[in-house]
């Protein structure tokens, strides 16, 4: 199942921001996403993963495939490493969550409780999040903010093997993860102010 | 022709500025009259003396400050469906005139209410009643002032409008049912016998329309305001992005 | 949809979750009803079904504040929305949770603060069925003030202002309920009309959370 981004025009705070985003992600295939901060990079990928509507074009082959990283994790700091795992794993209705334990090297803090994680565990236990989704298509905002350099080589492992099992990646980062990965820069794609003499013009 | 053409803020501002000199010459003059002529040139009444004479400011208030949320359902289901700027922004800018009439209601009723019923306040039904519209007035209109996003904001007091006028009438039911209440029947109804008298009734028609006239006065000048706030908002935002 | 309230339910009573504060401030407030009207006992048997109503109501509306909220700021609303669970879904179990962790506890401790209300003992009985009653709908109402004001920093007072005026129907017939039991008078109208509002809340009110939640995760 590929996905298909055509034409898209997104919009921030009901500015646009980029406009003329074309792509295909097939499977197999992994996007790596440039641009300079602020430019829309995390508005694109909320965009595509449904959280709000574009202004215009479409994105398509998404629908119920996309497990989506931002840049919180929504780890329970309450809840245990395996409580917190399991339980998206329960809610996207998949039963193993020992792989992801194990590729994110989590299997000897599996009891300890997420708020006694450090900032590099938490982010690999969000990470591992991902694995349990059981969904093809990954849409990854900075995956590898607050990682240490091992850490970033456990995650590009498991984008690859995603990869080769058919999976597809669209990932926003600025690092060289290693991938054998086509990049997007959408710094082109900055959007040009609305005309004022559109209908409703007169607001932005 | 459509009528969806006035929700383009620039039609519906040049509009509203040429209709409005009218509707405040003519909503004063009737209003002037309706009072003058309710105050002065009435009899008094049997039972309640002069005092019944606030009826000319009372009835016509509290009709339009359950008109005026009425008003704001309306725009608010076109936002909601239509997406059209200008329709929001009457919505907001209906609120403060709304919860106005609403106080002007409940405080006119409370200085009547005293010599009739020798009380400033009773629980009874229709004055709990606008005490909760009045609440309903004072989220709506706080839940506006707190969300930054202009879009946002519009859609999320849309919807509470939209929950809010079930609500509205939920707790009419409700109240009617708590107390059977002291207020008087309503004072015009299409059932001849229930209404006041013909002598009164005149000079309250002629208030009640210049009470509405004024209110759509008032909205009009207010969503040009509010038209206006939200386009230098827009020229900032684009400042800033073009910077 | 079962992980999620599982996961809700551990929250709660693990530390910090606040499970048992509105339970405490529920007591708190029925104690400090009598420092406030006097201890005469009529006064008091008279007031305590209402007392008791308003009581549970404050309890039910200190807490929503953290329903969504705390999902919110870690970021677990954003998966959720992205998650195979509709919204809908999840703002009913959201308030399930809430009714099951603040309502029900209400609904229980209700008769032991009756005793030291003076409640006649005819009211036992209704207070606690109008509040089982009842309850759900604080619950299901308070998901909806809880999704308008979850993006806002301090939405707590403005979430109670704008709930308050939505639990007015829901407190008149729960009280009503209550007090008619009490005084030994037919309580059928009041208590189908609550069990209807409660009814018609439950089935409509997640729809319109879910919308509200919608516009503000965009």
């Amino acid at each position: 199942m590929s996905l298909n981004v055509s034409d898209l025009r997104i919009a921030r705070g009901g500015l646009p921001v980029l406009e003329g985003i074309s792509f295909e992600l097939t499977p197999g295939q992994a996007l790596i996403l440039r641009g300079p901060n602020g430019i829309g990079k995390t508005t694109l990928l909320r965009t595509i993963a449904g959280l709000q509507p574009p202004l215009g074009g479409t994105v398509s082959g998404g629908e119920d495939q996309i497990a989506y990283a931002a840049h919180s994790d929504g780890l329970k700091s309450a809840l245990s490493v395996t409580e917190n795992l399991r339980f998206w794993a329960s809610v996207f209705g998949t039963q193993s969550i020992e792989p992801a334990l194990k590729a994110y090297n989590l299997t000897g803090l599996r009891d300890r409780p997420a708020g006694a994680l450090s900032a590099g565990q938490k982010r690999r236990l969000g990470l591992s999040r991902m694995m349990v989704t059981g969904r093809p298509i990954w849409v990854m905002d900075e995956p590898t903010v607050s990682l240490d350099q091992a850490s970033v080589t456990l995650f590009a492992n498991a984008v690859r093997a995603h990869l080769s099992a058919g999976g597809s990646a669209l990932i926003a980062t600025h690092i060289d993860l290693g991938l054998d990965a086509t990049v997007l820069d959408v710094g082109p794609y900055k959007a040009a102010p609305l005309e004022f003499d559109d209908f409703d013009g007169g607001f932005l | 022709m459509s009528i969806w053409e006035y929700a383009n803020p620039r039609k519906f501002l040049q509009t509203s500025e040429r209709v409005m000199p009218v509707l405040w010459v003519s909503s004063g003059l009737l209003m002037a009259v309706g009072l003058i002529w309710g105050f002065f040139f009435t009899p008094d009444d049997y039972r309640q003396g002069s005092t019944v004479k606030i009826i000319f400011l009372h009835v016509p208030a509290a009709l339009m400050a359950i008109n005026a949320w009425f008003m704001m359902l309306v725009a608010s289901l076109i936002w909601v469906i239509r997406r059209h700027h200008v329709s929001a922004l009457a919505a907001k800018a209906a609120a403060p005139v709304g919860i106005v009439m609403t106080l002007i209601a409940l405080a006119t009723g409370a200085i009547w209410g005293q010599p009739m019923w020798g009380t400033w306040w009773a629980w009874d039904p229709r004055l709990t009643s606008f005490l909760v519209l009045f609440l309903f007035y004072l989220g709506y209109i706080a839940l506006w002032e707190a969300i930054e996003d202009p879009d946002t904001a519009a859609d999320l007091t849309a919807i509470l409008c939209l929950v809010g006028t079930v609500f509205a009438v939920l707790s009419r039911y409700a109240v009617n049912f708590w107390n059977q209440g002291l207020h008087q029947g309503a004072s015009l109804s299409l059932d001849e016998k229930e209404n006041v008298a013909d002598a009164f009734s005149n000079p309250l028609y002629v208030c009640m329309v210049g009470f509405g006239l004024f209110f759509v006065a008032m909205v009009f000048y207010r969503t040009g305001t509010e038209i206006r706030a939200r386009r230098i908002k827009a020229l900032m935002a684009r400042e800033r992005q073009e910077a | 949809m079962i992980a999620l309230l599982m996961r809700d339910l551990r929250l709660a009573v693990r530390a910090g979750g606040g499970f048992g504060l509105g339970l405490a401030f529920f007591l708190i407030v029925t104690v400090m009803v009598p420092f406030s009207v006097g201890p005469e006992s009529d006064l008091l048997a008279r007031i305590a079904p209402g007392v008791l109503w308003l009581g549970a109501l404050l309890s039910c509306l200190l807490s929503l504040d953290r329903l969504l909220a705390l999902d919110w700021e870690d970021g677990s609303l954003d998966l959720l929305a992205t998650a195979p669970l509709p919204l809908e879904a999840v703002v009913s179990i959201k308030a399930l949770a809430h009714w099951i962790t603040t309502g029900l506890p209400l609904v229980l401790a209700a008769p032991v603060l009756g005793v030291l209300l003076n409640l006649p003992l005819a009211g036992f009985k209704w207070v606690v069925i109008s509040l089982l009653l009842g309850t759900p709908a604080l619950s299901v109402i308070g998901t909806f003030g809880a999704a308008l004001t979850v993006g806002l920093k301090r939405g707590g007072l403005l979430l109670s202002l704008l709930v308050m005026p939505l639990y007015v129907p829901t407190l008149i017939f729960g009280a009503e309920a209550a007090r008619r039991g009490a005084m030994g008078m037919a309580v059928e109208t009041p208590l189908l009309m609550l069990a209807g509002i409660s009814a018609g809340v439950i089935a409509l009110m997640p729809f319109a959370s879910a919308a509200v939640l919608r516009i503000n995760l965009r």
